[in-house]
């Protein structure tokens, strides 16, 4: 238990020590407010659908966590490539609570992240329909994160070195991200995108967190929660059997 | 102390480590040896639970790495080729969360820690962050933390690799007193053979995954005709220089370089 604690302690460390990374990665997203928030906000309303910005936010603080959440486990292959993976390795202890050590700490850094935009979305005019109800969003953000963090860990382990980062972010993180329904609502989509979307778990975790934080829920948040557990648990075992197989 | 018998390591068709066996001693500075790419860290990976043989088997302080890792990595410290330290981290935290990993209890784990920094000259830069240390320095910590849990064995794969004459002395000065005073046996590899000649108690040179000479340093030179073990080297390994191909780290290496300019 220490041993998982102080690997968990090391990833918070590591992030707090981090601050260019820190605001570096809130760049995106307040991008996105600013830009899809206002801009499409007058459309959104004559649509009829409402309040753009309030709808947005969640899918926004939705790919905050996705990001920061697969790049934690995909600094594995840095732990590998400058050794610290190998001082792991040789320690008495077992791949499962080295896997779960860092998972448990990425999957918080994420959280983190999320809360600070969330913040930062209150400020931008973001109005969460009932005060109470975020408290009770942060645990669906940690599900969120703890589920691409042990995705970030499977593919980490199956890579050798950082070339494919970029195919993994514009194959693999930037369609989760766009086809899960953070930017539009998925009533109304065409069949295929619509079938896409409910493949991707990201949808599940934006629309609980927009269940919780606006009101608003495509599956129900009963379901959304069931998926986000399910699939987790299902990352949570293939990361540890491909961490298990990483070879040094 | 370390038993190897028969060992073999196969990555699919590539033979690294070709039937293997020799023996370390209880307390004995042992050099292993051999061009790049004949087999060292892979036989050094096998020993240390990071590998699993493809056949035969190895017997550190009486126990098997692959039935039993935990149990062997209690028994050892290591010391890579690379650093493999977190840069992140501070000097103290790198050597407190190996001491917490080993199961150091907190106020032997802080004794021995400061012992430690003091000896390898980083006591005033323990709340330092490690990405701030030179190659050498770096080192040092990787030497004081890998004594952190008192092995009985400690395993160094080239650890005097760019160092100054000053920081080897100061190092096998403190390895060969650990050596006395703990009778700690210590596994080494170097491509420096004065080196070797000077501190290894015995000798084994592998080439092409093969054992192909092993004994004194002096029965080395006699068995070749030579005058130094560097020529008792050459004339047992040819003079042909060796190609290793470049490893994802050296790749990585270079990207990594080129990300800081």
């Amino acid at each position: 238990m220490k041993k998982i604690y102080f690997l968990w302690l090391r990833q918070i460390k590591r992030y707090l020590r981090s601050r260019s990374r820190i605001i570096g990665s809130l760049g995106q997203p307040l991008l996105f407010l600013l830009a899809l928030g206002y801009g499409f906000g007058s459309v959104f309303q004559k649509a009829g659908e409402g309040n753009y910005l309030n709808f947005l936010a969640p899918g926004i603080i939705g790919m905050s966590i996705i990001f920061t959440a697969i790049f934690s486990g995909i600094e594995i292959i840095w732990d590998r490539q400058f050794g610290f993976l190998k001082e792991m390795m040789v320690a008495p202890m077992s791949r499962i609570s080295i896997m779960i050590g860092r998972t448990l700490g990425g999957a918080t850094v994420a959280t983190a992240q999320g809360l600070i935009v969330l913040l930062i979305s209150l400020l931008f005019g973001f109005h969460p329909y009932n005060w109470a109800l975020i408290i009770a969003a942060v645990p669906i953000m940690f599900i969120v994160a703890l589920l691409f963090t042990a995705l970030g860990t499977m593919i980490a382990s199956l890579l050798d070195d950082m070339q494919g980062f970029q195919l993994i972010m514009n194959f693999l993180v930037m369609p989760l991200f766009f086809l899960s329904g953070a930017l539009f609502p998925l009533q109304g989509l065409p069949k295929a995108l619509s079938i896409i979307a409910q493949l991707d778990p990201l949808s599940y975790g934006i629309d609980a967190l927009r269940d919780l934080l606006i009101g608003i829920s495509y599956y129900g948040l009963g379901l959304d929660i069931l998926i986000l557990s399910t699939v987790t648990l299902v990352f949570l075992f293939l990361g540890s059997y491909f961490f298990k197989k990483i070879q040094i | 102390m370390i038993k190897v018998n028969n060992l073999t390591k196969k990555f699919h068709n590539f033979v690294a480590v070709d039937n293997i066996s020799f023996s370390v001693n209880d307390g004995e500075i042992f050099a292993f040896l051999g061009p790049n790419g004949a087999g060292k860290s892979t036989t050094i990976k096998m020993l240390t639970t990071l590998l699993s043989p493809t056949n035969g088997e190895v017997i550190i302080n009486g126990h098997d790495p692959v039935r039993e890792p935990d149990i062997v990595r209690r028994t050892f410290g290591i010391v890579f080729q690379d650093p493999s330290l977190d840069d992140e981290l501070t000097a103290w935290e790198n050597i407190e969360l190996h001491g917490v990993l080993y199961d150091v209890p907190d106020k032997l784990r802080k004794e021995r820690a400061e012992q430690l920094l003091k000896y390898v000259d980083l006591w005033d830069r323990k709340d330092s962050l490690v990405k701030e240390f030179s190659g050498g320095m770096k080192r040092r910590l990787e030497i004081a933390r890998g004594l952190l849990h008192h092995p009985k064995i400690i395993f160094l794969d080239e650890p005097t690799l760019g160092l100054d004459p000053q920081t080897r002395n100061h190092m096998w000065t403190y390895l060969k007193e650990l050596n006395k005073n703990e009778s700690t046996t210590i596994f080494f590899t170097t491509h420096y053979m004065e080196e070797a000649e000077r501190i290894a108690q015995r000798i084994a040179i592998i080439d092409h995954g093969k054992i192909i000479a092993s004994g004194t340093s002096e029965e080395l030179k006699s068995q070749t005709n030579t005058n130094s073990l560097e020529e008792a080297f050459l004339a047992l390994t040819g003079k042909n220089i060796r190609e290793e191909s470049a490893s994802s780290t050296d790749r990585m290496r270079t990207a990594r370089h080129r990300w800081r300019r």
